[in-house]
């Protein structure tokens, strides 16, 4: 530690900003509505492809907790995708045929679009099966939180993944278009995470949940990250390193409280395991576009096909975000 | 409006003007006459706006703007200008409450009223001696009144910190101005007039004023302590309900808040949310005027923010979660609750497990880390929380599985095997966390070796291997990091009386055991044991840790006369 490490991190910061301007080339605007934003909007930024039936869940859910406009990136979709979200009048839309793979998953699009837009804003940088709960969610928008995180001058928020999963196999409940997906999904693994802490980055690594409970077990280093950091305050200076898994400057990693106390914190409910999951296991599997060579995906394809259920007598079944917190998932700190 | 019980209402606002007006209007709508005054800072088209919105009221002025930055004189400086005003412009008025932009009125206007005609020459103001005040920040206390405070503590921490800390060095000390009393309170109080009249024309009060500009935080002391000087009624509490959180900052109400404000014994809270349209309609709205709760129960309040703070600082220990990580320090080798560590017992008695579950109404599980799996209670596969039996999950990170088991069977003690056969990387943790209890009979890992029938000859590196591991364990519960409950016997020292230490280890486990335990579980017949041993001398190995065991059998089982030995009480 020290100057090196300062210079290694700030130097790597440079790159992955410098990355995101060049990758933001491959993104063509679609439908740009960002001129009419309010003072001081919440905004969310999401890059996609191919989750027509998907979307009209998702953007009512973040409508109701208060999202003021969504900037998203269609990686080439042929569903449909694009020409409804095109037709939003809360969504500005951008669209690239480009590699996923190359542009760091998609984080050199949103950057370049958090960069852009996001600069001195509420930023919220979620997939689009990932709906955050946060303290208070059915009572308090998200403003509220962001206020409360102003006046304590808090720049980041955590939210870690907490993959959901029906009870039986994914394939017998299909999802209808506008369903709540936890209406299917409604089983999550409440106590298995395991923490480390990053001493590089600062932040921690979680990993745990039903994919690493059956999916990884001979190996569990290689475990999907659940951490994440989706609520940032932005700065034109900022870095996603990790897809949201952390941030640079690593001070906007340190969510946590490490003299024993807790900070508020939420999570972000994963909603992957439906019975959409199988086809397109096959499909990215194909495609070898996502993380660390679809090793992950071909986990779940071998895991899939030796157990399909991922439920177990202990899930836990999905009530409210005290639950939740109760259960230590999350907590309200000392927002009360 | 009756001449001699009319209120006024000095108002300090910065931001959210929209609701300042709305507040200002409620007030003006029930006879109260508003003085605002709003922060120099504030864009001038939002300070018209608000005086735009105001128009068609009589009773309402706007004082001198100065600038309000957190923690300076500007903000008494903006209360001295606006209670002169309103003194000088409305001659009705009898008392004054200093109220801000988000103090929402909890309580009928009406009632305020009658509770100060009721006390007519009462001053509503909290001021506390700062010898007897506990909830300033920053270990700032009687020094904000003899250190000087020329930086402003949000804006130039660096230099703040650093100037508080040259003070300190050339142990500088302000003279404070002669018969002032530093008395600290909140910044809200509603006072009578003639006791502000009489702060407001104090004699020496540009000393005054020159004095309280290099204090800390003055709209906290300012008031507070003048008002000692020319008042002899003082109520020492505020009228408004306000709550800090450990760092200072007010804490927030939210529409979920509501059920809670209608319990408070305050007249006005802040700080509301602007946003909060439930918290303004209800208050502010027609029937606001409605009686609260009959039964005014404020410590529900205070009992929910003492709650969070304490959430805040405290957290819930033995949980280890994405907002919660605490250091070494701070309790990192602390797990959730008190649970049991065996060592030797399962293998000296056959029955062990199931006796001990009995015994202690506890979820008893065979050996956790067992090398080939994880020996969860009833053999399953998954435990709570979604805990795998998988060996190389559980090795991963073996602090954060028992962390976890232990938190997510909360309400239920847990017991578990461990010996020198096991992973040994959970040791270090077992010894250091003052939730353990550990109980080892020490040397007891040769018994199933002597029991395999595999002769000495071909068991001697086992053993040797077991007993190191085990010396090791043994050398960590009596080192210096050691927090846990530890008990420790050698085999010989136990099998010569095991009643004793298993009543012990009930006791400690479930101190308040419904029923106390008649039976002991059966202790393996020993015969042969010590011969045994004596072939592992023979063989050329060691074995000291089963204590001094006799090699003749008969010496070896003092009780087997007892096949079910029994506690006499």
């Amino acid at each position: 530690m020290g100057l090196r490490t300062l210079i290694r991190l700030r130097t790597h910061r440079r790159y992955l900003l410098a990355r995101a301007w060049r990758r933001g080339r491959q993104l063509r605007s679609v439908a740009d509505r960002t001129a009419g934003l309010p003072a001081q909007p919440i905004l969310l930024f999401s890059t996609m492809r191919n989750e027509r039936i998907r979307l009209p869940y998702f953007l009512t859910y973040y409508r109701r907790l208060g999202i003021d406009h969504f900037l998203i990136v269609d990686n080439g979709s042929d569903d449909g995708t694009r020409e409804y979200l095109a037709d939003q009048p809360d969504v500005s839309l951008w669209s690239t045929t480009h590699s996923y793979r190359q542009s760091r998953f998609g984080m050199d699009w949103l950057m370049h679009l958090l960069r852009r837009h996001g600069h001195g804003r509420w930023c919220l940088t979620v997939d689009v099966d990932e709906f955050l709960v946060y303290p208070f969610c059915e009572t308090r928008p998200l403003r509220a939180l962001t206020d409360w995180l102003d006046s304590a001058e808090t720049p980041s928020f955590s939210a870690m993944m907490l993959d959901m999963y029906p009870k039986g196999a994914m394939h017998e409940q299909p999802y209808r278009e506008g369903q709540n997906p936890f209406e299917i999904a409604q089983y999550f693994d409440s106590g298995n995470y395991v923490i480390s802490r990053n001493p590089l980055y600062r932040n921690l690594w979680i990993q745990g949940g039903p994919r690493a409970r059956l999916f990884f077990t001979d190996r569990p280093k290689h475990a999907p990250a659940m951490n994440k950091t989706p609520l940032v305050k932005w700065h034109r200076s900022y870095a996603y390193v990790s897809s949201t898994h952390m941030l640079l400057p690593r001070a906007l990693n340190l969510t946590y409280d490490d003299q024993g106390g807790e900070r508020p914190s939420g999570v972000l409910l994963h909603a992957k395991f439906l019975d959409t999951f199988a086809a397109r296991a096959a499909e990215e599997l194909a495609r070898g576009q996502h993380y660390a060579e679809s090793q992950e995906y071909r986990a779940y394809r071998e895991g899939i096909a030796r157990e399909r259920d991922l439920w177990c007598n202990w899930s836990e079944k999905y009530v409210n975000w005290r639950q939740l917190e109760v259960l230590g998932l999350m907590s309200k700190g000392n927002w009360a | 409006m009756t001449g001699d019980s009319t209120l006024g209402i000095v108002m300090l606002c910065h931001a959210d003007l929209d609701r300042a007006a709305q507040l200002a209007r409620h007030w003006a709508l029930h006879d109260c006459p508003v003085v605002i005054h709003v922060d120099a800072r504030t864009p001038q088209d939002q300070a018209d706006g608000l005086s735009a919105a105001l128009a068609d009221l009589p009773d309402i002025r706007f004082s001198r703007r100065s600038p309000c930055e957190w923690g300076t004189f500007g903000i008494v400086q903006a209360t001295l200008d606006a209670a002169t005003l309103m003194l000088a412009e409305f001659p009705a008025v009898s008392h004054v409450m200093l109220a801000s932009g988000s103090c929402l009125p909890i309580r009928p206007v009406h009632a305020l009223k009658a509770h100060l005609a009721a006390h007519p020459h009462t001053d509503f103001i909290e001021s506390v001696t700062t010898a007897d005040v506990g909830w300033t920040v920053g270990g700032l206390n009687e020094e904000r009144f003899t250190l000087r405070f020329p930086f402003a503590w949000k804006r130039q921490r660096r230099l703040f910190d650093g100037y508080v800390a040259l003070q300190r060095a050339l142990r500088f000390r302000r003279r404070l101005p002669p018969g002032l009393v530093p008395h600290l309170g909140s910044q809200w109080w509603c006072l009578t007039r003639p006791t502000l009249q009489a702060v407001l024309s104090y004699p020496d009060r540009p000393a005054i004023d020159r004095y309280f500009r290099r204090v800390w935080i003055p709209d906290e002391s300012y008031f507070q302590s003048l008002v000692r000087q020319v008042s002899n009624r003082i109520e020492s509490r505020s009228l408004t309900l306000s709550k800090f959180d450990y760092q200072g900052r007010p804490h927030v109400f939210y529409d979920d808040h509501l059920h809670l404000l209608r319990q408070a014994d305050a007249f006005l809270a802040r700080k509301i949310w602007p946003r909060a349209d439930l918290l303004y309609r209800t208050f502010l709205g027609p029937d606001g005027d409605r009686a609260l709760a009959p039964e005014p129960n404020p410590g529900k309040i205070n009992r929910l923010f003492a709650k969070a703070v304490e959430r805040r600082l405290k957290g819930r220990p033995g949980l280890y979660m994405q907002s919660r990580f605490p250091t070494r320090a701070h309790g990192s080798t602390r797990s959730a609750a008190p649970y049991g560590v065996f060592s030797g017992f399962a293998e000296l008695f056959d029955d062990f497990q199931p006796w001990l579950a009995r015994a202690l109404d506890a979820r008893v599980h065979g050996h956790l880390f067992d090398f080939d799996r994880v020996q969860f209670a009833g053999g399953e596969s998954v435990f709570k929380g979604g805990l795998s039996d998988s060996p190389t999950l559980r090795d991963y990170n073996p602090r954060s599985f028992l962390t976890n088991l232990i938190w997510n069977t909360r309400g239920e003690t847990q017991c578990f095997q461990f010996g020198p056969a096991d992973e040994q990387a959970i040791a270090p943790f077992l010894a250091s966390d003052p939730n353990a209890t550990i109980f080892a009979i020490t040397g007891a890992f040769a018994i199933p070796l002597w029991r395999s029938g595999r002769s000495a000859a071909e068991v001697r590196a086992e053993a040797a291997r077991l007993q190191k591991v085990e010396s090791e364990f043994i050398a960590q519960l009596n080192g210096p990091e050691a927090r846990a409950s530890i008990r420790i016997w050698s085999l010989a020292e136990f099998v010569e009386n095991p009643a004793e230490p298993l009543e012990q280890l009930v006791d400690a486990l479930n101190p308040r055991a419904a029923h106390r335990v008649s039976d002991l579980p059966s202790l393996i017949p020993l015969q042969g044991f010590g011969a045994f041993l004596q072939d592992l001398r023979n063989q050329g190995m060691a074995p000291v840790l089963m204590g001094d065991f006799p090699a003749d059998a008969e010496l070896a089982q003092p009780h087997q006369s007892l096949p079910r030995p029994r506690i006499v009480r």
